[in-house]
C-alpha cells in the first residue's frame, strides 16, 4: 500500500502540490483525474521518488520511503511518450528489467513470452521498436513495466499519444493487465471517460490538491463539490443559477445547479420532466454522438445526443431535464445531498 | 522549511578538484609570477603592477593586439559566410553526403604545424606551386609583410572553413521539411527562405562557430611561427614567445586571457540575447502538471 | 476558389519495378466541389497525408492526374498551384512579428501595400490575434503559433483551396474544442474550399460536410457524418467511425433475413448477391437491444462510462457489444435483439444496398 501524508511540493515559491494525503491499495487501478497542470505529474514524480516533497511523507507498506531515491524503490513507470531502447529488439526491451536484476535466462525467456502474450506482442519480438506502430510501441513500454514486477507501477497518461481507436482497444485491456498483480497501480489521465472505463478508485485533482477520492462510480455520481463535478465531466458540466431554473423553490438552499451533458434530452423521460427552450450555437459530432452547444436562459450548455444531428446554428430547440438529475451546490460550491440519495 | 542535503557536495567534489588542478592552480601560479621579478638564479622580488604597466605602455603590444583583432575579424568575415554558403550547397541525400563530409573533414585532420609547413612550401618562389604561379604572373611573392598576411589568412581559411561548413550543415539538416514546404506554398524566394528560415534557425550553431573561430584565431601561434619563423607579422602569441622575462610573460598571458574572455563573453551575450525570452508556452509548461 | 479533381491516382513508395510495389495510394478518384468542407479521415498510414501532398504538389503521383477547374496541374510545382497548406506542427517565421508573418505570402506575390493591410487586418480579426499582432512570433504559445500558420493560409484570397494536415495535434484539449468550431465557422464565412486531414473522428465529422474515409491507400466511403454512422459502406468504416465500433459477425442470407446459427435477423428487403462472397452482418452497438427474447447471450463485462453502459456479451461464440442507456435495466436471462434498421449486410466487406423488393 502506498500512503501519502500531508505532501507539499513547492519550487521557487510556486506550489505544485498542497497537502495531499492519500492511501492507495494494490489490486485496483488508482486513477488520478484532473486537467493539465492540476498536479498529476508532480504527484507521480513524488510517488516515484524522482522529486522529494517539500513537506510531508511517503510510506510504502508502512515504511517511510520519503528520502529513498528512485533507484532504490522498485518502481516502474510508463510515460505519455513511447520510451523504449531503440537499438534493441522488442524481446530485449522486455527482458531488460529482468537482466538488470540477474534473472536466470530460462526464467527470462518464460516471463518475456508470458507478458508478450498478454500484450499481443508475440509476433513482434524480433523487431525493433521503431518498426512498430505507436500502439505497439506503447505496449512494449507497458510490457517492460509489467515484467519488472515492481511494487509501484506509475502510468502517466500512457494513451494520450495514440490514435483514438488504439486508445479504445488498450483502455479495455488495461484493467486486465494489472488484475492479478500485487502492485499499487497509479494511472494519471485528463479524461473522465477513461477513469470510468478503468473503474477502480479515482482521485480528483485540482490546483495541486486531491479534492476528492473514492470508488470511481461514487466520485462520479456524488461529487462533494462543484470543482469535482467539473473535473469529472466531459463535455463540460452545464450549470444554472438556481433563480434561472424552472420552479426554483424545489432546490431550497442551493445556489447553483449542475447537469451533465447527457442529462439534457431531446425527449422527456417522465411526466415530471422540466421543459427548457434552448437556442443551438454549434454542433460537434464524434461518429455516433452529437455534442450540441446550446444557449439556455443565458447559460452556455452542451447537450450530448445519441446519433447524428445537424441542427443549424440559431435553431430553437425544446430540451427536457429531469429534476432528479440536477446536482445542487450551495454558495461555497459544496454539494447538497439530493432527495434521491437520501431516500 | 526545507532540509538541506549536504550529500550533494560529495558529488560535485571530483569536478571541483579537476577544475582546480587543470585551470585554477596554473592560472594562480601565472598571476603570482606576473607581480614578481624572477631573476636568473630563481630569486623572486615583488614588483606589483609594474609588468602590467610596462606591457600596456609598450607600443609593440598594442600593435600586436590590433593585428590580432584585424586578423580575427577578417577570418570571421570570410569563413562564416563562406562556410554557410558551402553548407547550403552541400547535397542532402545520396552518395554525395558521405563523400562531401569526408572531404570537408580532411583539412581539420591535419596538425596545425604541418599546415604551416605545407603553405610555406606552397608559397616558395623557387619550387612552390603558388609562388611559382604568382611569379609567372609577374608578382614577386614572399618578402613583404602583406604577402605574409595574405598567406596566413589563406591558410586559416583553407584549414578551418570546413569546420564552419560542417556545423552549419548540421544546423541546416535539422530544419524540418515542413518549413521548406510552407515557404514554397507562401511563394518565398530562395533569398527569403535563407533570410527567414535558414538563417534564424542556424543562429545557435553559428554562435558556436563564431566563438570557436574567434578564440582559435585570436590564439593563432603555431601557423605564423611555421610560415614566418619568427619574422613579421607579429601577433600577441609570437610576441609572448619572444619575451624573455618570466614576470612580463606572465603579465602578458593574463592580459591576453582577459581579452579573450571579455570578447567571447560579449559575443555570446549579444548573440544569445533573444534566446532568454521565455515563451508563454514555456511558462505554462513550467507548472509541470 | 475552384473545383479539384483527382483521377486515377496511384502512388508507389520507393523505386518502381522491384518486387511487390508498396502502394501508398491504390486507386483514387475523388472530386472536391467548390466551397466545400472536406475531411480525409483514416488511421495512420492510410495514405491521407500522401493524397493531401499530391493535391498541393509537394508529392508527384506515380500515376493519375490532378485538375483544378479542369486545368491539369499534375506537373506544376506547388507555388504555381495557388494552394495554401497548414501543417501538423506550426510553421512560423520566428524572426518576424505576427503581422509580418501574415503579410509574407502577399508580399512575395507583389500585392499592393494597401490591399495587404486591408486583408491582413481582416485575417487578424478572424483568427483573433489582434492583441498579439506586433509580437515577435517566436515567443508565442503552440496554439497561438498554429493560429498564425492558419492565418497565413487564409490570407490569400485567390487560393483554390486550403489544406490542413492534422492541424490540431499540438493543441491542448481545452483549446481544441474552440479551435475546431472556429475553423468550421471560418470555412462557412470565407466560403473557401478546405480539405482537412485527420485521424480523429470528432475533428473530421465536426469540420466536414463531406468525409472521405481512407484505409490502406483506398477511399472506402465518401459521405456526410450521418451516412457514415447510419450506412457504413465498408466494415472498416463501421469499426473506425463511432465508439465503440460496429459489431461484425459471419452470416448467411435466407430470403429477406440473415441467419446466425439457428437464429434470424430480419432485413428490410431481400438482398441480391452475385457470385459467392464472404457474407457478414454488421450492426452498431446502438442498435443492439438487451431483451427477454432474441438470441441468447452471456454478459462478459459491463463498462459504465456515465452517459451509457457498454455491455460486452458473447453470443453464439461471437463477441457482440451493446450500448445501454443510463436507466435501462439488464434482464436476468439476457437475449440480444437486433433492430432491423440497424442491420447491414456486407459481401466481401462491402455493404450490400438493400434496394430490392420489400420483404414479404
Amino acid at each position: 500500500m502506498l500512503e501519502l501524508r500531508g505532501v507539499f511540493r513547492r519550487v521557487g515559491g510556486v506550489a505544485y502540490l498542497s497537502d495531499v494525503s492519500l492511501r492507495l491499495e494494490p489490486g485496483t487501478l488508482n486513477v488520478l483525474l484532473g486537467p493539465t497542470l492540476s498536479g498529476k505529474t508532480s504527484l507521480i514524480r513524488v510517488m516515484a521518488g524522482l522529486d522529494r516533497p517539500s513537506a510531508g511523507s511517503v510510506l510504502f507498506d508502512g515504511q517511510d520511503v520519503t528520502d529513498r531515491p528512485v533507484s532504490k524503490r522498485n518502481v516502474a513507470m510508463v510515460y505519455q511518450q513511447f520510451v523504449n531502447y531503440p537499438g534493441w529488439t522488442v524481446r530485449e526491451n522486455i527482458a531488460s528489467p529482468l537482466k538488470v536484476r540477474g534473472t536466470a535466462p530460462a526464467e527470462i525467456e518464460r516471463e518475456v513470452k508470458r507478458v508478450a502474450d498478454l500484450l499481443r506482442l508475440r509476433d513482434y519480438l524480433d523487431r525493433r521498436p521503431m518498426e512498430l506502430s505507436g500502439g505497439q510501441q506503447q505496449r512494449v513500454a507497458l510490457a517492460r513495466a509489467i515484467v519488472k514486477k515492481a511494487g509501484l507501477v506509475l502510468l502517466d497518461e500512457p494513451l494520450a499519444n495514440l490514435d483514438y481507436k488504439l486508445r479504445e482497444d488498450l483502455r479495455v485491456e488495461l484493467p486486465r493487465l494489472f488484475a492479478d498483480s500485487a502492485a499499487v497501480v497509479v494511472y494519471a489521465t485528463t479524461e473522465p471517460s477513461e477513469a470510468l472505463l478503468l473503474d477502480g478508485v479515482t482521485v480528483a485533482m485540482h490546483e495541486g490538491r486531491a479534492v476528492q477520492s473514492g470508488p470511481t462510480q461514487s466520485v462520479y455520481r456524488e461529487p462533494q463539490d462543484l470543482t469535482t463535478a467539473r473535473i469529472f465531466s466531459d463535455p463540460p458540466i452545464n450549470t444554472l443559477p438556481v433563480e434561472a431554473a424552472i420552479n426554483p423553490a424545489r432546490f431550497a438552499g442551493a445556489t447553483t445547479l449542475a447537469l451533465r451533458a447527457h442529462h439534457v434530452r431531446l425527449q422527456p423521460r417522465s411526466a415530471a420532466s422540466d421543459v427548457y427552450i434552448a437556442e443551438v450555437e454549434s454542433i460537434e459530432i464524434n461518429g455516433s454522438e452529437s455534442f450540441v452547444r446550446l444557449n439556455v436562459r443565458g447559460q452556455h450548455w452542451v447537450m450530448l445526443a445519441r446519433g447524428i444531428h445537424t441542427f443549424a446554428p440559431g435553431t430553437s430547440l425544446t430540451v427536457y431535464v429531469e429534476p432528479d438529475d440536477m446536482m445542487q451546490f450551495d454558495a461555497a460550491g459544496r454539494a447538497i445531498p439530493s432527495k434521491r440519495e437520501a431516500a | 522549511m526545507k532540509p538541506v542535503n549536504h550529500k550533494a557536495w560529495f558529488l560535485v567534489a571530483p569536478v571541483l578538484l579537476l577544475v582546480a588542478i587543470s585551470a585554477i592552480i596554473p592560472l594562480m601560479t601565472v598571476v603570482n609570477y606576473s607581480v614578481q621579478y624572477v631573476g636568473s638564479t630563481g630569486r623572486f622580488a615583488w614588483v606589483g603592477d609594474e609588468w602590467y604597466r610596462e606591457v600596456l605602455h609598450s607600443e609593440k603590444f598594442w600593435n600586436a593586439l590590433w593585428r590580432n583583432l584585424v586578423f580575427s575579424g577578417v577570418i570571421l568575415a570570410i569563413q562564416i559566410p563562406l562556410g554557410v554558403l558551402i553548407a547550403l550547397n552541400m547535397p542532402r541525400k545520396g552518395w554525395g553526403v558521405p563523400t562531401c563530409l569526408v572531404l570537408m573533414a580532411l583539412p581539420l585532420l591535419i596538425p596545425w604545424y604541418v599546415v604551416g609547413m605545407i603553405w610555406q612550401m606552397f608559397g616558395r618562389v623557387d619550387i612552390g606551386l603558388m609562388g611559382v604561379m604568382l611569379r609567372d604572373f609577374g608578382y614577386n611573392y614572399e618578402g613583404d609583410p602583406m604577402d605574409a598576411w595574405f598567406t596566413l589568412i589563406l591558410m586559416d581559411v583553407w584549414h578551418w572553413t570546413s569546420l564552419v561548413a560542417l556545423l552549419a550543415y548540421a544546423g541546416l539538416v535539422s530544419i524540418p521539411d515542413a518549413y521548406y514546404q510552407a515557404a514554397r506554398i507562401d511563394g518565398a524566394s530562395k533569398w527569403a527562405v535563407f533570410r527567414f528560415i535558414q538563417l534564424p534557425r542556424l543562429g545557435r550553431v553559428l554562435t558556436i562557430a563564431i566563438l570557436l573561430r574567434f578564440m582559435d584565431s585570436f590564439m593563432i601561434f603555431t601557423e605564423p611561427f611555421a610560415v614566418i619563423a619568427g619574422g613579421d607579422p607579429v601577433f600577441l602569441s609570437t610576441e609572448l614567445k619572444q619575451t624573455v622575462e618570466l614576470g612580463k610573460k606572465a603579465a602578458m598571458s593574463i592580459i591576453y586571457f582577459l581579452i579573450i574572455l571579455a570578447v567571447s563573453w560579449v559575443f555570446y551575450a549579444v548573440m544569445t540575447r533573444n534566446d532568454g525570452e521565455p515563451t508563454s508556452a514555456d511558462k505554462a509548461r513550467g507548472g509541470g502538471a | 476558389m475552384a473545383r479539384l479533381d483527382l483521377s486515377n491516382i496511384r502512388h508507389i513508395y520507393g523505386p518502381p519495378g522491384e518486387g511487390e510495389p508498396q502502394y501508398a495510394l491504390r486507386h483514387v478518384n475523388q472530386a472536391f466541389e467548390h466551397g466545400g468542407a472536406y475531411a480525409l479521415l483514416g488511421p495512420s498510414g492510410c495514405g491521407k497525408t500522401t493524397l493531401l501532398n499530391i493535391i498541393s504538389g509537394l508529392v508527384h503521383p506515380s500515376e493519375g492526374r490532378v485538375r483544378i477547374d479542369g486545368v491539369d496541374v499534375t506537373d506544376k510545382p506547388t507555388e504555381k498551384r495557388n494552394i495554401a497548406q497548414v501543417f501538423q506542427f506550426p510553421v512560423i517565421y520566428d524572426t518576424m512579428t505576427v503581422r509580418e508573418n501574415l503579410e509574407f505570402p502577399l508580399r512575395n506575390r507583389g500585392v499592393a501595400a494597401a490591399q495587404i493591410k486591408r486583408r491582413v487586418d481582416e485575417v487578424i480579426e478572424m483568427i483573433g490575434l489582434g492583441a498579439l499582432a506586433r509580437r515577435r512570433a517566436r515567443g508565442l504559445s503552440a496554439d497561438e503559433k498554429q493560429k498564425v500558420s492558419l492565418g497565413r493560409g487564409l490570407v490569400r484570397e485567390d487560393v483554390s483551396a486550403i489544406l490542413f494536415d492534422e492541424p490540431l495535434t499540438v493543441i491542448d484539449p481545452e483549446v481544441k474544442w474552440t479551435l475546431r468550431t472556429q475553423l468550421r465557422e471560418l470555412q462557412r464565412r470565407s466560403g473557401m474550399t478546405m480539405i482537412y486531414v485527420t485521424h480523429d473522428q470528432t475533428e473530421a465529422l465536426t469540420f466536414a460536410s463531406g468525409v472521405v474515409v481512407m484505409h490502406e491507400g483506398q477511399v472506402l466511403q465518401v459521405g456526410s457524418p450521418k451516412d457514415l454512422f447510419e450506412k457504413p459502406a465498408h466494415t472498416f468504416v463501421g469499426y473506425f467511425i463511432g465508439s465503440p465500433g460496429m459489431n461484425v459477425l459471419p452470416t448467411k442470407v435466407d430470403g429477406a433475413a440473415l441467419r446466425i446459427g439457428e437464429y434470424f435477423a430480419p432485413l428490410t428487403s431481400e438482398p441480391r448477391l452475385r457470385g459467392n462472397p464472404k457474407l457478414e452482418l454488421g450492426i452498431r452497438p446502438e442498435f443492439v437491444r438487451l431483451a427477454a427474447e432474441g438470441i441468447p447471450a452471456t454478459i462478459e463485462r459491463i463498462e459504465d462510462i456515465g452517459r451509457h453502459r457498454i455491455v460486452r456479451t458473447r453470443m453464439l461464440g461471437h463477441s457482440v457489444t451493446a450500448l445501454l442507456q443510463e436507466h435501462e435495466p439488464i434482464p436476468a436471462d439476457p437475449h440480444l435483439y437486433f433492430e432491423p434498421e440497424g442491420v447491414h449486410l456486407y459481401a466481401d466487406s462491402w455493404r450490400v444496398e438493400l434496394s430490392g423488393k420489400p420483404a414479404p
